[in-house]
């Protein structure tokens, strides 16, 4: 059977995920709540440690979630564990009925709130890829017959307005090769290098669902700038925001450009509203 | 050659409290090169235990503190001082101060933190290039190492925080897989990126390593 996000991508529909985060600790109804709250939404993305910040399992969220009928994009890293780990964690996620992922490499370790820990990398995200599409064949990496075959609907993550973009892309190409069965990236402020790398995409028929990030101040988005990894507000975004009497409402008709643009030329967007989720609707309104 | 630096005095501090006469061991390799364990370096040891009211028994600078059985002999030749410390400290890389510890029953206290395997830019400025990791990729990535030079060691080109092929992990480092490339395209062959490399064989870095020729 086919997860939501499957068959609307494989259907054509114009898609929308969002994401939540696993709590610091156990309690997790407010994000269950959150979870189910969300309208027009194909499927919740689930963060694995974030930022190299420390949470509840993203795996043990992505099946509560699942339990409750949402549908979970399970978000899979590298950095925290190796290739056993790996196996094992995607076969529990398949036993809880979990059918989408995001694989990625991850963060580095020294973003987050565990700077000492040792970064794991035994494996990268076109390897880890690999391995998903093993699994699916019924063969564990060691090539040992599974006892009950997962299926999963397989996605990748790309930063697609990057230079050198020929560097990024090879990559892009290889997460394809590697059985990547749809594209969420990483925020996008940048019409222009959007529609280069569409056009670059096109061919390879993959499903692409453009990051929209809610930026709520011009604060949030120097943060950005300095501090996360593959984010680039670009200067006349953050003008916006600095000139804006309401920030807020500036960042979401932002955002709404970008839904706009991916409107055009992609096949769905990928939400990060960061606690203001109340504002999608707003944000998704033609 | 094995890049070394002194541990904190503070940490020294509380390892030789317990302690009054030493004996002190130097390395005439890598230790000597990287000024953290050479015949200077043991002076200094020694004028800072007897600040701190110690007494040493005698020094010396082994050619190189990784030899197992010079170390032993090493030590031979000094019976007598090594005999009259409490404890012996070793300025030398983690392998010099285990052919040290195993050598004799005595209190071993190692100086230094071995840091890496490092290539000499000028003194003073050391970059690692190599990990020893067993399985050599360097053919096919134009002589870079990404196992070593990328921060997360990735097989397969650039993670997502690349910026302006730069690290994300420190901004004033170019991406290993963007130097890769460059050097690739100068070379005009597609080297690495003609095929998508395999998880690595961490099994080729057998722990702990054992090597007969």
């Amino acid at each position: 059977m086919m997860s939501q996000l499957e068959r609307q991508l494989t259907a054509g529909t114009f898609t929308v995920t969002a994401e939540v985060a696993p709590p610091k600790g156990t309690n997790v109804a407010a994000v269950l709540d959150l979870a189910e709250s969300l309208q027009g939404v194909a499927a919740v993305n689930v963060t694995d440690n974030q930022g190299a910040n420390m949470r509840l399992s993203a795996l043990a969220l992505a099946g509560l979630l699942q339990k409750n009928g949402v549908e979970p994009v399970l978000q899979v890293t590298c950095r925290d564990r190796n290739r056993m780990a790996l196996q094992s964690d995607l076969l529990g996620a398949a036993a809880f009925g979990i059918r989408n992922l995001l694989l990625l490499s991850g963060d580095h370790s020294r973003f987050g709130d565990h700077p000492d820990a040792k970064p794991v990398f035994d494996l990268d995200s076109v390897q880890l890829l690999e391995m998903t599409a093993e699994l699916m064949m019924g063969r564990n990496m060691a090539g040992k017959a599974l006892d009950g075959t997962p299926q999963f609907f397989p996605g990748a993550a790309v930063n697609p307005v990057v230079e050198p973009f020929e560097l990024m892309f090879q990559k892009v190409r290889k997460k394809v090769e590697s059985g990547a069965r749809f594209f969420q990236t990483q925020a996008v402020f940048d019409r222009e290098g959007l529609t280069r790398f569409m056009q670059e995409m096109a061919p390879l028929e993959v499903p692409v669902l453009v990051g929209v990030l809610l930026i709520r101040s011009a604060k949030m988005a120097h943060f950005l700038n300095d501090h996360i990894p593959g984010v680039q507000v670009p200067a006349p975004v953050v003008a916006r925001l600095e000139a804006a009497a309401d920030p807020l409402a500036e960042g979401v008709a932002i955002a709404r450009d970008v839904v706009a643009w991916a409107r055009e030329s992609c096949q769905g967007v990928h939400l990060m509203t960061l606690g203001y989720e109340d504002r999608i609707p707003e944000i998704l309104a033609d | 050659m094995i890049i070394s630096e002194r541990k904190p005095l503070d940490e020294l501090q509380e390892a030789v409290a317990p302690y009054q006469n030493f004996f002190l061991i130097g390395c005439g390799a890598c230790a000597t090169v990287c000024k953290s364990g050479g015949e200077e370096e043991v002076f200094q040891m020694q004028e800072w235990l007897i600040e701190q009211g110690k007494a040493v028994t005698g020094s010396m600078v082994i050619d190189e503190a990784c030899h197992l059985l010079r170390a032993g002999r090493d030590l031979r030749h000094h019976k007598l001082a090594v005999q009259e410390a409490d404890a012996l400290i070793v300025l030398a890389c983690g392998g010099g101060v285990q052919s040290i510890s195993s050598q004799t029953e005595q209190r071993v206290i190692g100086a230094l933190n071995s840091i890496f395997l490092g290539n000499v830019r000028r003194f003073g400025q050391y970059e690692e290039r190599c990990s020893l990791c067993g399985e050599c990729i360097l053919n096919e990535t134009a002589g870079i190492c990404p196992v070593t030079t990328c921060a997360k060691g990735l097989l397969n080109g650039p993670c997502g925080g690349m910026e302006d092929g730069h690290c994300e992990v420190d901004a004033e480092l170019e991406c290993a897989w963007h130097l890769i490339y460059e050097r690739l395209k100068q070379q005009k062959r597609p080297g690495v990126f003609a095929r998508r490399v395999p998880p690595k064989a961490w099994s080729k870095r057998r722990k702990p390593g054992r090597h007969k020729l």
